[in-house]
């Protein structure tokens, strides 16, 4: 049963991460992921004012899915997230809707000046998909300041929060992925 | 993915922000943002939606661009104010500038920022703007609660000389002017100290009354000016007297013709230096306090005797609120009746309900020369030995019944003669007061004064 769709935007030599990223959700949330190709060009959504790729119309090329099956949509993106009015994202989402996209291109190490690391990488991909994720499923911030809906502004804040969902905010998940037809009821 | 157990709390509380911005994209996308934290979002393309919108509310921030079609951030931002001035807004631009920050400061604005706004400094910004007004908030909700503790015994009276000294009260209250309370024994001179303070700017700091009638000389000095330890035999502490305890509040001196000449020129240096040592002491102690005196003394009559000082009489003499006797506004006494009898019922948990004609025809009669403290007592009394729900007039004790002036002569026209003469004499053949009481004009007054023929 197709539960979350993965769509890379622009994510060139991406697809470990992406599989990596899916069998954590997989595990996780107790859904089923497929990755997809993606069926837009994501230059549609560039601003050569900014430099940079404005995430809502990003979110609503991923709206127009031509299956239109899977519950909920992910896009991960390889560049720079915006929304008007912000000077960047990490990701952006539908609250209590079916679409959500990342960015990784904040969460490398690179980006600061540092060292490359995959490992690193991937957990804050992990982190930043949980938290976009739990906001299709109505999840607002939360001032756990371990829960993965925590809200972040700066890459160390992700770091500091865990991949975890707290108690109240997992029960609401489990809700809404049942409600949504992720997972059998009961 | 583990669950993990904590506190969960959406960070956003019930906390509205209101979006004005005549871009719909940056509208949107701050509403989505805002809404993702749990805040109460609304936005508006114009000041004139945003001003339509903001009754809606409440709003605790308002996030405002300083260019907008017709009319701009700025003053939108002014219109804003005069509806809430509680409300934060902060002002957005596109456009940085020294010039525009400061006019949108100058304004009012918490605080500015410019577009594009980096994220984690929007955050911070509106958990700012939200934490202070909720400071302020509660603030205002504890001082509400102090002052509410803090209320002094309601004072009673409607009429026309009580609600000048109300007047006068309020006036008063407002600045940190000396003031004088002259009135008989028993009109309620502390309870007009205490509205006073109450409703100045030093009512967080306490008022100290100081009987000064009821202690001899020697004792009234270190009540008031304290002393130090060893300063006479049996002093083996060291004690803070009435003035230093009045700093930063008032000092109300009972009772002032009453202080000793000594007292009075130690008194008068301190509320001159705003200094004084302790008995036995050397170290001056620095205090603020206001004063408020009282008296039931012929003040004017003392200083030319020569047992007050003229400069201090000068001193404390700035502002003079003269409390009437109760027997000169007679028609407060039902409406203090009242009052007493309701608390007094409440404090002894008898329910008592009203006074008969009887009881109250009594009560207006008596002339009161203890005034609003002997009504208190009458009544109190009355509580004690009478039967609810009613207090009748042989509840009242005996010399107030013997002693109200009652109507001679059973015919209308004796009745009316021998209440105008009554009233006359009692204030004293003032023709206004006269009328006020009698609930006639002075026209009318006059023509009974020579229909019945009365002469002063």
């Amino acid at each position: 049963m197709p539960g979350i769709d993965l769509v890379p935007v622009f994510l060139s030599g991406g697809h470990d991460l992406l599989q990596r990223l899916g069998d954590e959700l997989e595990r996780s949330l107790g859904v089923g992921v497929r990755v997809r190709v993606p069926w837009f060009d994501p230059e549609v959504a560039y601003d050569s004012s900014r430099g940079q790729y404005n995430s809502t119309v990003i979110l609503k090329h991923l709206l127009r899915d031509p299956d239109g099956t899977a519950p909920r949509i992910l896009g991960v993106a390889g560049v720079d997230l915006f929304i008007p009015v912000l000077t960047y994202v990490f990701g952006e989402a539908q609250l209590d809707g079916r679409a959500a996209v990342v960015s990784i291109h904040r969460l490398r190490p690179e980006a600061y000046g540092l060292e490359p690391d995959e490992a690193l990488l991937a957990e804050r991909l992990l982190k930043e998909a949980a938290h976009e994720l739990g906001h299709t499923f109505g999840l607002r911030h939360c001032a756990d300041p371990a829960c993965v809906m925590r809200a972040s502004t700066y890459v160390e804040e992700i770091d500091l929060k865990e991949a975890d969902f707290c108690g109240a905010c997992l029960g609401a998940v489990r809700q809404a992925t049942r409600r949504a037809g992720l997972v059998a009821e009961g | 993915m583990a669950s993990r157990e904590g506190a969960v709390s959406v960070s956003g509380g019930d906390v509205g922000i209101l979006i004005v911005d005549d871009e719909f994209s940056v509208r949107d996308s701050l509403e989505q943002w805002f809404k993702k934290d749990g805040y109460r979002t609304a936005s508006a393309p114009d000041a004139r939606e945003a001003l339509r919108l903001l009754p809606e509310g409440p709003w605790d921030v308002v996030l405002l661009d300083i260019k907008m079609p017709g009319m701009d951030g700025i003053e939108l931002q002014r219109r804003i104010h005069e509806a809430d001035p509680e409300i934060h807004v902060i002002m957005i631009t596109a456009y940085a500038s020294v010039e525009t920050a400061v006019r949108a400061l100058k304004a009012g604005a918490f605080d500015y920022i410019t577009k594009p706004i980096d994220p984690d400094e929007l955050s911070h910004l509106v958990k700012r703007a939200v934490e202070q007004r909720r400071l302020r908030t509660e603030n205002l909700r504890l001082r509400e609660k102090v002052e509410s503790l803090m209320v002094p015994g309601r004072i009673v009276g409607n009429s026309g000389p009580m609600q000048a000294v109300m007047q006068m009260v309020q006036s008063v209250a407002a600045t940190d002017a000396t003031v004088m309370i002259r009135g008989e024994s028993g009109t309620g001179k502390e309870l007009i100290a205490q509205t006073i303070h109450a409703n100045s700017a030093r009512r967080y700091f306490p008022i100290i009354p100081v009987n000064c009638g009821a202690l001899p000389e020697s004792l009234l000095e270190s009540e008031l000016f304290g002393h130090e330890k060893g300063a006479f035999t049996g002093a083996q502490y060291r004690r803070k007297g009435k003035l230093e305890m009045a700093d930063g509040g008032t000092l109300f001196l009972d009772e002032v013709g009453t202080i000793s000449p000594k007292t009075q020129v130690d008194l008068l240096r301190v509320i001159e230096t705003k200094e004084f040592t302790r008995l036995g002491g050397a170290t001056p102690v620095r205090v603020d306090f206001r004063v408020i005196g009282a008296t039931n003394q012929n003040l004017e009559q003392l200083v030319s005797e020569g047992k007050f000082r003229e400069d201090l009489y000068f001193r404390i003499n700035v502002v003079t609120i003269p409390l009437p006797p109760l027997r000169e506004r007679p028609e407060d006494i039902p409406v203090l009746a009242q009052h007493f009898l309701e608390k007094y019922s409440l404090q002894m948990n008898r329910p008592y309900r009203d006074f008969d004609p009887g009881a109250m025809d009594v009560l207006v009669r008596y002339p009161w020369p203890g005034n609003v403290r002997e009504l208190a007592n009458a009544i109190e009394r009355a509580l004690v030995v009478g039967k609810p729900p009613v207090v009748r007039a042989e509840d009242l004790p005996l010399r107030m019944v013997e002693g109200a002036v009652g109507p001679t002569g059973d015919s209308l026209a004796e009745v009316e003669r021998a209440q105008i003469t009554e009233i006359l004499e009692r204030v004293g053949w003032n023709i206004t007061r006269a009328a006020e009481i009698l609930k006639i004009d002075r026209v009318t007054l006059y023509n009974k004064i020579k229909k019945y023929q009365l002469r002063r």
